[in-house]
């Protein structure tokens, strides 16, 4: 009992921040049809610059028990500040353009922010040093969990019901899934279109460094985290379907749960089955478990 | 009939110069140093790979995300066979980098052909890292993230080991090296020009007009992905023995992704191109390397530029030139 709760939890918490990246994902493709593979890159540019904030404040007695407050902030602040750059400075040029284009666009861009990462921070790993455990842990039925973790959960369940809330029931949000429907008809009804993708890229991008500040008080940030974490939101996207805020949902609590189970029982076999499911969904069902529904 | 003219006359033009770059090639460890030649022998194991990759990518239009996999399949051949099985025969090497890799191609690329576009090149992308992630776990069979050890082959059966490493790799194995890849090149050469290479192209532009005039174009695509993971793996059994080490990063993604950055930076539309696109990689990457520890930032930037403002690469650069100067005469 106590393996099992153990594995959800830690696979839940796997999956939240997950979520997070491939939802960002998921909102650049649908709208603007561009496979962003540099979301991962953002999830590690806001991990470290989550950390740089936290113990630059910690270091001048801020309380330590408020450091979510200050980490989420830093998470928001940069992916508003680097969604938009990046947007008007490159993706700009390549809507036009073919996918294959695109996706090396996204791709020059992730050799070039990953050595930015190296260049401020360095290669060696860094951490909050377990600022994390100031929440203490609970137990669940003879499980322990982190806090924490819980915390990280609730967030990304809010920012959840945030994006559905935003996408159902305000005039942004029909816009945005009027584009991704049909965009030419979008544009001929008086929408503009620049205005629509530099929200929705910042958007993205948010997503992504906030997935990254959120996650990273429990565990180190290593300069391939981007690297490694974009190969598993695209698997998630790729299970939940291209372009489904749904799919990144179930996708992630299906990679994140899995992803954990391996690694308590067969370590060996962690990424294997992630990639055969990918696999085996995009021979059986290309698009997805949610393809059809769009954003 | 002055287009004619004009296209007979850049035929011929253009065989020579290929000849003459092929002889300077060739006789490069003559006058440049050890190492310049060993760059040099990287990039005849990249070139290979990359010109089959444009079958796929150029030709067939297929954006392949996972192809390193079969570089990596024929550079773990070469190790098992030198290092587990101790069968250091070149060419037998070869012929089993073809063998295995054409094998697991026909069978990936008859699920991948199914789809195109960005489908096409997420589930090559996925096929790659389900090997990456095989050699990094069953290290027992492996070596997992440490890798093999491949020990240097016999060519046509002659034993080299007491020729001095450097030496044999920028004499002997460099001119057999050489030798294989103007074979290969040749008969891409012949295949794009074939009436298949031409099918290619025209599935390429309009499938639909290519399956309505009788052309199978699933067929024709998969028949592609398996020729291109054939020169593969043979880039990459000829790149192990000169890396004399294979790990399992030959088949992580953004190795994919450096194949397809030397076909566009060389420009895909052109035979040409990918090799240009390969040698100027690998000597930049070189000078770039040795300048600065954040050589990816520049590559990533230079990719970034490539894509928006000159997406014909650099044979695509010169093409235009070479057009505007005809038009003003």
């Amino acid at each position: 009992m106590e393996t099992i709760l153990n594995i959800l939890f830690s696979g839940v918490f796997h999956a939240s921040t997950l979520f997070l990246v491939a939802a960002g994902l998921q909102v650049v493709f649908g709208v603007q049809k561009v496979f962003n593979l540099a979301c991962g890159t953002f999830y590690g540019l806001g991990a470290y610059f989550g950390i740089t904030v936290v113990k630059c404040l910690v270091e001048h007695n801020f309380p330590k028990a408020l450091f979510i407050v200050p980490l989420i902030a830093a998470g928001l602040a940069l992916g508003l500040v680097v969604g938009p750059i990046i947007e008007r400075g490159l993706m700009k040029f390549v809507y036009d353009r073919d996918e294959t284009f695109q996706l090396l666009l996204t791709f020059g861009l992730v050799m070039m922010l990953e050595d930015v990462i190296k260049f401020i921070w360095g290669t060696s790993p860094q951490s909050m040093g377990g600022i994390d455990m100031v929440y203490g842990q609970l137990n669940v039925l003879g499980a322990t969990v982190p806090v924490y973790n819980l915390v990280v959960i609730l967030c990304s369940l809010i920012i959840a019901g945030l994006i559905s809330w935003l996408l159902m029931n305000t005039r942004f949000g029909r816009i945005i899934r009027a584009t991704a429907d049909k965009r030419e008809m979008g544009e001929a009804l008086g929408i503009n279109m620049k205005v629509v993708y530099l929200k929705v890229f910042t958007l993205g991008t948010v997503l992504g460094t906030l997935g990254g500040a959120l996650v990273v008080p429990a565990g180190a940030a290593v300069s391939e985290m981007g690297m490694d974490l974009i190969v598993l939101a695209f698997a998630v996207v790729v299970i939940g379907g291209l372009g489904s805020m749904k799919g990144a949902f179930v996708g992630a609590l299906i990679v994140g749960v899995l992803k954990s189970l391996a690694i308590s029982t067969y370590p060996e076999m962690e990424m294997l089955t992630i990639y055969i499911i990918v696999i085996a969904v995009l021979v059986i069902k290309p698009q997805g478990l949610f393809g059809g529904s769009r954003v | 009939m002055k287009n004619r003219q004009e296209i007979a006359r850049l035929k011929s033009l253009k065989l020579p110069l290929v000849i003459v770059i092929g002889l300077v090639l060739l006789c490069v460890p003559l006058f440049a140093g050890q190492f310049f030649s060993y760059l040099m022998l990287t990039f005849f194991a990249y070139a290979i790979t990359v010109i089959g990759f444009n079958l796929l990518f150029g030709y067939a239009g297929l954006l392949s995300f996972g192809h390193a996999l079969f570089m990596a399949v024929g550079a773990y051949t070469a190790a098992f066979l030198t290092s587990t099985f101790a069968l250091p025969y070149m060419e037998l090497i070869l012929v089993a980098a073809v063998i295995v890799s054409a094998i697991l191609a026909a069978l990936i690329g008859a699920l991948c052909v199914r789809y195109i576009k960005i489908y096409f090149a997420m589930l090559t992308l996925a096929f790659g890292m389900l090997f990456y992630t095989f050699l990094l776990k069953f290290y027992y069979l492996t070596g997992g993230d440490e890798g093999m050890r491949v020990l240097r082959p016999y060519l046509l059966g002659i034993d080299f080991s007491g020729t001095p490493k450097m030496q044999f790799l920028a004499g002997t194995y460099y001119i057999y090296a050489f030798v294989i890849l103007a074979i290969l090149t040749f008969v891409m050469w012949k295949i794009v020009s074939s009436p298949f290479g031409l099918c290619l192209k025209a599935i390429r532009d309009n499938p639909e007009k290519a399956e309505y005039l009788g052309v199978s174009v699933k067929k024709y695509r998969w028949y592609a992905f398996v020729i291109s993971a054939a020169y593969a793996a043979v880039g990459g059994a000829l790149l192990a023995p000169a890396v004399g080490q294979v790990d399992p990063g030959l088949t992580y993604w953004t190795q994919s992704g450096t194949l397809v950055f030397m076909s566009l930076l060389g420009g895909f539309d052109y035979f040409f191109g990918p090799l240009i696109g390969g040698i100027v990689y690998i000597l930049l990457q070189n000078s770039v390397m040795s300048l600065t520890s954040y050589w990816r930032f520049i590559f990533g930037a230079i990719l970034v530029f490539v894509v928006i403002v000159a997406p014909g690469g650099i044979a695509g650069v010169i093409g235009s030139l070479v057009k505007r100067r005809e038009r003003r005469d």
